[in-house]
């Protein structure tokens, strides 16, 4: 019988340390799509509410902690983090191994973006609790701003060691600042 | 330069795609002449001023139509291809 062995997407590349900023991995126990049916529907959002104890996020925004998150994706559509999650009257895909996720967490965490996002993420435009759709690199990603200075962000799992390989080079750059 | 993307707000122009003018929204009918397909497909105004463009938002999936002065690059304004006039 052939013994498999589970692999994480950041599998011996991360943590990484650099200056004040630290990459990490983030493994929620599963990531699932919601995609509400028609772009918007009541019963499901209610189910949802039900199911987690969490509403549909508001554009550009999640709701929830450290346990389980919903994170605004685009119009209707929503990741719901840390667990999994079904319901009627939207589209519910299981996606925990397509996604990458990991925490950039430090006093440089926002530099190490500023060279890499191309949204504007100061305070005022991008707070504790907000949600952006944007770029890292070449890639699209999810972010999300989980502390003043803590973001979380979701590439795809294939881009996983670009992604670190060009948040790592960023960091070395802010760091070698001092 | 920035877009608005009619869902995420204003965004920098990297994070578009650009499509081509508007006028893709605005199909003829199947049985159109010849004559209207014929502009459809290839004929395009290229003016010093006010344009409707679609450009599509990679990140979040939004298709916009958004009104662009080609002479400036200021954006008047933007709303999503969905509900635009077609």
């Amino acid at each position: 019988m052939v013994d498999l062995v589970a692999k994480s997407p950041c599998d011996g590349l991360l943590p990484v340390s650099h200056g004040a900023a630290m990459l990490d991995e983030v493994l929620p126990e599963a990531i699932t799509s919601v995609a509400l049916l028609g772009g918007s529907d009541a019963d499901a959002t209610k189910a949802l509410a039900d199911a987690l104890g969490l509403g549909f996020p508001a554009t550009n925004r999640f709701e929830g902690s450290d346990g389980v998150k919903i994170v605004s994706i685009g119009p209707g559509k929503a990741f719901v983090l840390g667990r999994p999650v079904a319901i009627d009257g939207a589209a519910c895909t299981d996606q925990s191994d397509a996604w990458a996720v990991m925490a950039l967490e430090g006093g440089d965490a926002r530099a190490v973006l500023a060279r890499l996002c191309p949204a504007d993420l100061r305070d005022g435009e991008f707070d504790v609790g907000h949600a952006a759709q944007t770029l890292l690199g070449h890639m699209t990603c999810t972010m999300i701003r989980t502390g003043a200075e803590r973001y979380e962000i979701l590439v795809f799992r294939s881009m996983a060691q670009t992604a670190v390989h060009e948040l790592e080079r960023a960091m070395r750059s802010v760091a070698a600042l001092g | 330069m920035r877009l608005d993307c009619p869902h995420c707000g204003k965004r920098d122009r990297r994070e578009f795609t650009y499509r081509g003018d508007a006028l893709a929204l605005l199909r003829p009918d199947p049985g159109a002449e010849a004559a209207a397909w014929d502009d459809y497909l290839h004929n395009r105004d290229n003016p010093a001023g006010l344009t409707r463009e679609l450009w599509y938002h990679d990140p979040c999936g939004t298709w916009a139509v958004v009104e662009r002065d080609t002479l400036t690059h200021h954006v008047a304004g933007s709303q999503a291809a969905a509900e635009a006039d077609r």
